[in-house]
């Protein structure tokens, strides 16, 4: 059941992703070219994206577990960190430079070409570099 | 402002916005998980958690696999990727670093994390958001790299 719950909503975000346009690396591009021809439509997809989450997270209280059972993720600790600003601003210069966020990067696979795939493949070049660094830093301590 | 004057392109955003949320609603009030690309990604390339690794690979391969059956039957979108490899290099290794490090991209941080007010989240999209702004004022506009 959870593994069908999980491919149904990879499917329908793979879909989200196609339809609204955001696998086409010119729409995102042209969405953070504020000084050039710019394109809002972005703002158009996490504005959409965002309804059905605000419903979903008043739902999730209310019913205590999820359908297969699971108590619902608790909110994380709220802290700024320079971890926090230091990742999402390198996230946002790469986004910038490529055109790609990790959703669209996966779903546009079959369909990117070798450009797609060095970018994927660099991405997760980008996380195993992250969790090495991570396993050194808990060796030191 | 009549409908037929709003742009396609946003019509579609909209709608793909909403099957996007939808789709991280169907994974948090059916398996209690939010739904972040590079968190799915990342901890599947870690190895970590690994007693919902099967879930998590079901999720990756509909993600891949439900939009490679439509491109067969609709045929493909238009794309633009940079034919620019060491960039892309680059700008993958940014990327895939930086998600890590933040705990999160536009779909955990930006779509989950915002619509759940979460401070950190909020901070999160406001300096991803930013420097994208400020790399493609830079890149496009002054460097002309892109």
């Amino acid at each position: 059941m959870r593994n069908l719950i999980s491919a149904v909503s990879g499917g329908l975000f793979g879909l989200g992703l196609l339809i609204s346009g955001m696998t086409d690396t010119a729409k995102v591009q042209g969405w953070l070219d504020l000084f050039g021809d710019w394109d809002p439509t972005l703002a158009f997809v996490l504005g959409g994206a965002i309804l059905p989450m605000l419903l979903a997270w008043r739902i999730a209280p209310r019913r205590k577990v999820s359908v297969t059972g699971v108590a619902f993720p608790t909110m994380p600790r709220q802290v700024i960190d320079g971890r926090l600003l230091a990742g999402s601003a390198l996230f946002g210069a790469g986004w910038a430079l490529a055109g790609f966020c990790p959703g669209p990067a996966l779903a546009s696979i079959t369909w990117g070409g070798l450009g797609g795939l060095t970018l994927l493949l660099a991405m997760i070049g980008g996380m195993i570099v992250s969790s090495l660094a991570g396993k050194r830093r808990l060796a030191a301590a | 402002m009549s409908l037929s004057s709003i742009p396609a392109d946003w019509i579609f955003g909209l709608a793909g916005g909403l099957v996007i949320g939808l789709s991280a609603a169907v994974l948090l009030l059916g398996n209690a998980r939010i739904l972040g690309a590079s968190g799915i990604l990342g901890s599947v390339v870690e190895g970590s958690e690994p007693d919902t690794t099967t879930e998590r690979l079901w999720f990756l391969g509909a993600l891949v696999g439900a939009p490679a059956i439509a491109v067969v039957i609709f045929g493909a979108p238009q794309t633009h990727v940079s034919g620019n490899l060491p960039l892309l290099v680059i700008a993958g290794l940014m990327v895939g670093l930086g998600t890590r490090l933040a705990n999160g991209c536009t779909s955990g941080h930006g779509v989950c994390g915002m619509s759940r007010f979460s401070t950190r989240s909020i901070v999160s999209t406001l300096v991803y958001l930013a420097a994208g702004f400020a790399v493609m004022a830079v890149a496009r506009h002054i460097l002309g790299v892109l």
